[in-house]
């Protein structure tokens, strides 16, 4: 049903997009990263598509990701994966997902990010709904959404380093902001030489 | 302040033990009427209200009543998960809360950190504030809880809370500062 969508999407931003495929009965669209909030503003005001109703957004990290049944080594990329903008491989996915009340169709946006140089464009203005969306995955992946109205992060405090949910963040590792002075190991203590 | 709150460097056991009658009639007035600030942050917290519900029913210890003030309450039952985000809010009511006060750890997630090991989540509660009794279990069980409830009743009776041991520890110095 919604392969109309890509088809459409195809006929009038040709340009715009990397690739298209279909996912579990989920349309999928790679767009380019400067031209994701023309496709995505024509998305939603073109009467044709009407998507007014934003559903999750979020970020994918591809560190060393690997499709299933491929031999150990160093990690291999789907050369189908529409990587990117400047040659380097693209380390993270972020994803929106959209739908459409009126029509009743679905369509996912993706765009590549690498890692030097993580930005994209904020879809906050267009569906406010994704304002809070976008601040959780800067706030776990570091990704810089241009344009939004707030971004801080949502979930963890100020004083945090680094961004959590990327693979390469020590899965263990704590950044507390309080300890009690007669623990027998205080990391606060340890760090900073007493507060 | 420089005093240890440890318990284990006593430099006098008998001076520790030793009661007089007034404090043996203060802590049995205190261990039945015990003011709880529930400190409820995560799913262990459906188990608590079957505890402070009929069927197991606190109230049979005089622990039922709780104040959602720390400053009208002296024992902090610490229900659910402690994010690092939360140390700073949790040791400021527990800074609230008047002496002679008691801490309850319940559930693996408020005494250890439970499964959680990872960014965001607290090792145990007791990285915070002193704790007086943890409950082990995911949840614990109403009857662990009671179990738990008496054991600190008993350490109450003994003057054996924590807050209870700073505040003797607190008045020995002091002696020993002015026999000087």
């Amino acid at each position: 049903m919604s392969a109309k969508v890509l088809d459409a999407l195809k006929a009038s931003h040709g340009s715009a997009i990397e690739s298209l495929e279909t996912q579990h009965g989920d349309e999928i669209a790679w767009i380019k990263r400067d031209q994701l909030l023309a496709v995505a503003t024509w998305l939603k005001d073109n009467p044709a598509m009407a998507f007014d109703a934003p559903v999750f957004s979020t970020c994918i990290d591809r560190l060393d990701w690997k499709p299933v049944d491929v031999p150990p080594g160093p990690p291999v990329y789907p050369a189908s994966a529409p990587w990117t903008d400047d040659g380097t491989k693209a380390r993270f996915e972020v994803v929106w997902q959209l739908r459409s009340t009126l029509h009743r169709h679905r369509l996912r946006l993706k765009c590549a990010v690498p890692e030097h140089d993580a930005r994209v464009p904020s879809l906050a203005t267009l569906w406010p709904a994704f304002n809070w969306q976008e601040r959780e995955t800067f706030d776990m992946y570091g990704i810089k959404f241009d344009g939004h109205p707030d971004l801080r992060r949502i979930y963890l405090y100020e004083e945090f380093v680094g961004y959590p949910l990327r693979k390469d963040y020590p899965k263990e590792k704590r950044q507390p902001l309080v300890r009690r002075d007669d623990l027998p190991i205080n990391p606060i203590k340890t760090e900073t030489g007493g507060h | 302040m420089g005093v240890e709150i440890t318990t284990t460097r006593l430099e006098n056991a008998a001076s520790w033990a030793k009661q007089s009658k007034l404090d043996r009639a203060t802590n049995w007035g205190r261990k039945f009427s015990l003011f709880t600030y529930p400190f409820v942050t995560a799913c262990c917290g459906m188990e608590f209200m079957s505890v402070a519900g009929p069927k197991y029913d606190i109230a049979r210890f005089g622990a039922e009543f709780p104040r959602f003030s720390p400053r009208q309450s002296d024992l902090l039952m610490i229900v659910g998960t402690i994010t690092e985000k939360q140390g700073p809010a949790l040791k400021r009511v527990f800074d609230q809360m008047a002496e002679p006060k008691w801490v309850i750890a319940f559930g693996v997630c408020a005494s250890t950190g439970g499964f959680y090991q990872n960014y965001h989540a607290m090792p145990g509660a007791d990285q915070v504030i002193p704790v007086d009794v943890f409950i082990p279990g995911c949840p614990p069980r109403p009857e662990q809880v009671l179990d738990a409830l008496i054991m600190l009743m008993d350490r109450i009776q003994s003057g054996r809370g924590h807050s209870q041991l700073r505040t003797k520890r607190e008045q020995l110095i002091a002696e020993a500062a002015t026999n000087e």
